[in-house]
């Protein structure tokens, strides 16, 4: 098939970017969006232009490293991430616009390329339980219900790709922070930290600029791995009742006060 | 900068039998380890703040043992060269982990652990080693469970097991088809917590491209800001390696796009032995390749084995629609010459007799290189719903990439890369030939001799990072004298000096070929000529074409784009041309070993059924291969293995 591409090029985190476009002939539709994209690069090293950058390492759908808003929509039109879409989801003749993920707390380092460390501060200020190696009780001693298990997994299986600030109108990133704090509240291992864990993880995330959730829903809609919109009502509850809590007031790390970087 | 490209067919070898200590300790098997650990020196933990320890990588060793160096109170400076610690290649692991707990109650025991893992690596592993590994599994799933990693459960809220990969015990832990995963989130959430508490400095998006050793200990490491393309040294009292295999040289492989082998391979060129190269594992249940295009392979987990029948059409190029090709005419190959284990036999036999059947021109699919995977058979007996609950996401999975319905239209799957047993030779404390270098995970040698059985490779790489290495870097620590260095020595100047020679090269060439170009070319003939199996004529083959490549890379590669910048042509040019040399070291230590092993299989080396035959007589040694200089054969150095508990005896499928 042949293809026309309208590709998001830019330079580096201090120029200004557009949206350049490639002609794309003889793409076989067993291709993977990816493999489509190392097509057109290995021709524009042929014509000695610079390849295009963009994310992406394991092509399995698991390491959440890639991801690319295509034609308007983070990770294309299949829910998956962008290294699973195949190229028979387009159609011959098609043009494809291909921009990085747009939003304020990731900002864009070249051509698709963003930068997502926020993701791991929000991590850093509380998305764990704190326990050091050795020392830890035998693993069935602490006994979960396969319900609780099962609801910790559902959210555990985010992967951290941020499509679901990509797709969100105020650049939210309240799915990825539920996520993890509904993996680690639905454990018993969870509990001792619950309330300070929402209170730091909510701040951090509040600090590195991501706007505030209203309902839309979107990146429930893109996410690969399918997590529910509930972990945000979850995390929310959390937060509410961390207010009337007192031990409330500790800080996990001291990354959970300071600001941004 | 001088580049070697003459080619190495001379096998004779220069060989040394004095040099390596493997530390291992004597006395009986089940007490070694506690013993060791008695005997070790330790570092109190009011002095571990003065020392500071590098790791490079942070999957499930490296991350593991960065959280944990840094709780017991260590200064730790991390690198990935991902833009988080959480994308490490370790997450894609989908079937478990293995521990002896004997929750099923079915038997198991440590013992039985280390018998099968020392029986499944051909007896080419070291027996303290894997008897370690058995003992600290448990802890292992003792340390997830407290972090969080939602394992499955039963209904009574106990911990669920499956058996996995033809073991006769369920003992393999899994959270759904993601434990990799959910490994990796755990350790990376410990990371996550040492760097907020401000104990490990962490550099996303960095590369290794170089070791700095000040007298003659392992003391730095030369990295490039992935992002600003800057080049940087930076020291410590000692340096981890946790950087993975090397399975991309075969270009195509389950491994991400980034696995690379430039850590490894320079700290190799530094002084580190290189042990057992030629041992690598073939995955037979991949998703065939589909064209030139092709990227990166994808595994489907081999527990599809379990129902799915394996054949080929009888008659050579037969290209009908599989479903109306009568059962006479198919040939389930696996079941007919393996009438006891049919198709669940070990993952190098399946392989290997799926490679013969497409070389007599049997092999399904456009390229003429997969096997039919039927699900047929088990659908009509067990019934739809059956299936899907027990393959569903695999299935989902097949279809997603392939466009076909694995319920109606018999999968097609064909061998891949997958593991890489060889590695860095390290001793029983982890430590490689250079002195302050240690070596995690699947980046060294140990624990797995030349065949890793499943659900094995995580547990390996968490023992390793918890509960092994923070012990015995203490050791090192508090039995060394360590002189202060700063970034500005002379011999870390030096280094740096040379990586930027060298990058400065691979930018100034500008020829008309494409580093993807070139890593496919080698790709090519290292899976055709050191796969999934060896002949003397192929290597010898390998070894005179990979310095005729190696040489029109430093001719003829095209690498655009700046120094000080982004750069992703110039990321790879760096590894490939690691690549290029450690390729050919993987081929002279299979043309010198001439018997099979494990995941090795020579073809002069056989039974009369045509299964793998191994020489104990000869063999029975790791080979640690040493750097010599640019041009200079390696020299062999041999460990002798010694078998005390599990006595060698000859694999049979039949």
């Amino acid at each position: 098939m042949d293809l026309r591409l309208r590709i998001w090029r830019q330079k580096n985190k201090n120029t200004t970017g557009k949206l350049v476009t490639y002609e794309l002939p003889g793409i076989s539709p067993d291709m993977s969006f990816l493999e489509m994209l190392d097509v057109l690069n290995e021709r524009l090293i042929e014509q000695g232009e610079e390849p295009v950058a963009f994310d992406h390492d394991c092509r399995e759908g698991i390491c959440g490293m890639c991801g690319l808003v295509i034609n308007g929509v983070a990770h294309g039109p299949e829910v998956t991430t962008t290294c699973q879409l195949h190229m028979r989801h387009f159609k011959d003749g098609d043009t494809i616009t291909i921009e990085p993920w747009r939003a304020k707390a990731f900002p864009i380092l070249k051509d698709l390329v963003v930068d997502r460390s926020a993701f791991d501060r929000i991590i850093q200020a509380g998305g764990y339980i704190s326990v050091s190696t050795g020392g830890t009780p035998d693993a069935n001693a602490i006994l979960i219900s396969k319900e609780s298990a099962d609801a910790a997994m559902d959210a555990a299986a985010c992967i951290g790709c941020g499509a679901c600030v990509a797709a969100c109108p105020n650049g939210s990133a309240m799915l990825f922070t539920g996520a993890k704090i509904a993996h680690l509240s639905h454990l018993p291992q969870g509990q001792p930290e619950r309330y300070d864990r929402v209170r730091n993880m909510v701040q951090a995330m509040d600090a590195e600029g991501f706007g505030g959730c209203t309902n839309y829903g979107e990146c429930a809609a893109v996410c690969p791995k399918e997590i529910k919109l509930d972990v945000i009502a979850r995390m929310n509850g959390d937060l509410i009742k961390s207010t009337f809590l007192s031990s409330g007031t500790r800080k996990m790390g001291p990354n959970a006060t300071r600001n941004g970087k | 900068m001088t580049i070697e490209t003459q080619p190495r067919t001379d096998i004779r070898q220069v060989e040394y039998t004095v040099t390596l200590d493997s530390k291992t300790p004597t006395g009986p098997i089940q007490d070694r380890w506690d013993q060791h650990k008695f005997d070790m020196k330790l570092i109190s933990p009011a002095n571990r703040r003065r020392f500071t320890i590098i790791i490079v990588g942070t999957g499930l060793a490296g991350g593991s043992a960065a959280a944990t160096l840094a709780e017991m109170g260590y200064n730790v400076i991390a690198f990935c060269y991902q833009d988080s610690p959480r994308r490490a290649h370790s997450i894609a692991a989908q079937g478990g982990i293995n521990a002896a707990k004997n929750y099923r109650n079915d038997g198991d025991s440590i013992y039985r652990l280390f018998y099968d893992t020392v029986k499944g690596g051909d007896f080419r592993s070291r027996e303290s080693n894997v008897y370690r590994l058995a003992q600290v599994s448990v802890n292992i799933i003792d340390q997830c469970v407290a972090q969080g990693v939602p394992f499955a459960r039963e209904y009574g809220g106990l911990l669920d097991n499956r058996s996995f990969g033809g073991a006769q015990v369920a003992r393999t832990f899994y959270a759904r088809g993601q434990t990799g995963q959910q490994l990796l989130l755990g350790a990376y959430q410990a990371l996550a917590r040492q760097i907020g508490l401000g104990k490990v400095r962490m550099h996303t998006r960095t590369e290794m491209l170089d070791l700095i050793l000040i007298n003659g200990r392992a003391r730095g490491i030369v990295t490039r800001d992935m992002t600003t393309g800057k080049i940087e040294r930076h020291v410590a009292d000692a340096v981890v390696l946790a950087t993975g295999g090397y399975g991309n040289v075969f270009y195509l492989s389950t491994n991400a796009k980034g696995c690379n082998a430039t850590a490894i391979w320079r700290a190799h060129k530094r002084g580190a032995y290189f042990a057992n190269p030629c041992f690598t594992q073939i995955h037979p249940t991949c998703i065939p390749v589909t064209g030139d295009h092709q990227s990166k392979l994808t595994l489907m987990s081999e527990s599809l084995r379990n129902d799915g029948r394996i054949w080929v059409p009888k008659k050579i190029g037969d290209k009908r629609d599989p479903r109306d090709i009568p059962e006479d005419e198919r040939y389930y190959f696996l079941e007919e010459r393996y009438p006891s284990f049919g198709n669940l036999v070990p993952r190098d036999v399946a392989s290997r007799n799926a490679k013969a059947v497409c070389d007599e021109g049997r092999g399904v699919g456009p390229s003429g290189l997969g096997v039919y995977l039927d699900f047929a058979d088990a659908i009509s007996r067990l019934g739809v719903q059956t299936i899907r609950d027990r393959y569903g996401n695999l299935f989902d999975i097949y279809e997603k990439i392939t466009g076909e319905d694995p319920y109606t239209v018999p999968m097609r799957i064909y061998p891949a890369v997958h593991y890489t047993m060889g590695g860095l030779w390290v001793d029983y404390e982890l430590q490689s030939t250079i002195p302050g270098l240690f070596v995690i995970g699947e980046a060294n040698f140990s624990d797995h001799g030349a065949n890793r059985l499943g659900a094995s490779a995580l547990m390996q790489g968490l023992a390793d990072g918890y509960f092994v290495l923070p012990y015995t870097i203490g050791n090192y620590l508090a039995q060394t004298k360590l002189e202060k260095v700063s970034v500005d020595d002379p011999a870390a100047r030096e280094v740096e000096a040379e990586v930027n020679q060298r990058i400065t090269n691979l930018l100034s060439i500008n020829g008309k070929r494409s580093v993807d170009s070139f890593h496919r070319e080698l790709g090519n003939l290292m899976w055709n000529n050191c796969g999934m199996a060896r002949n003397e004529a192929g290597l010898k083959e390998a070894l005179r074409r990979i310095p005729e490549i190696r040489a029109e890379f430093y001719e003829n590669v095209r690498v655009l784009g700046e120094k000080e910048a982004i750069n992703q042509s110039l990321e790879k040019a760096g590894r490939v041309a690691d690549f290029m040399e450690l390729a050919e070291l993987m081929c002279i230590d299979a043309l010198h070993r001439t018997e099979s092993c494990g995941g090795h299989f020579r073809e002069e080396s056989q039974t009369p059924e045509g299964e793998a035959q191994r020489d104990d007589a000869n063999f029975s040694y790791v080979a640690a291969w040493e750097y010599t200089g640019n041009g200079a054969r390696p020299a062999l150095n041999k460990e002798p293995l010694n078998f005390e508990y599990v006595k060698p005896s000859q694999r049979s499928y039949k």
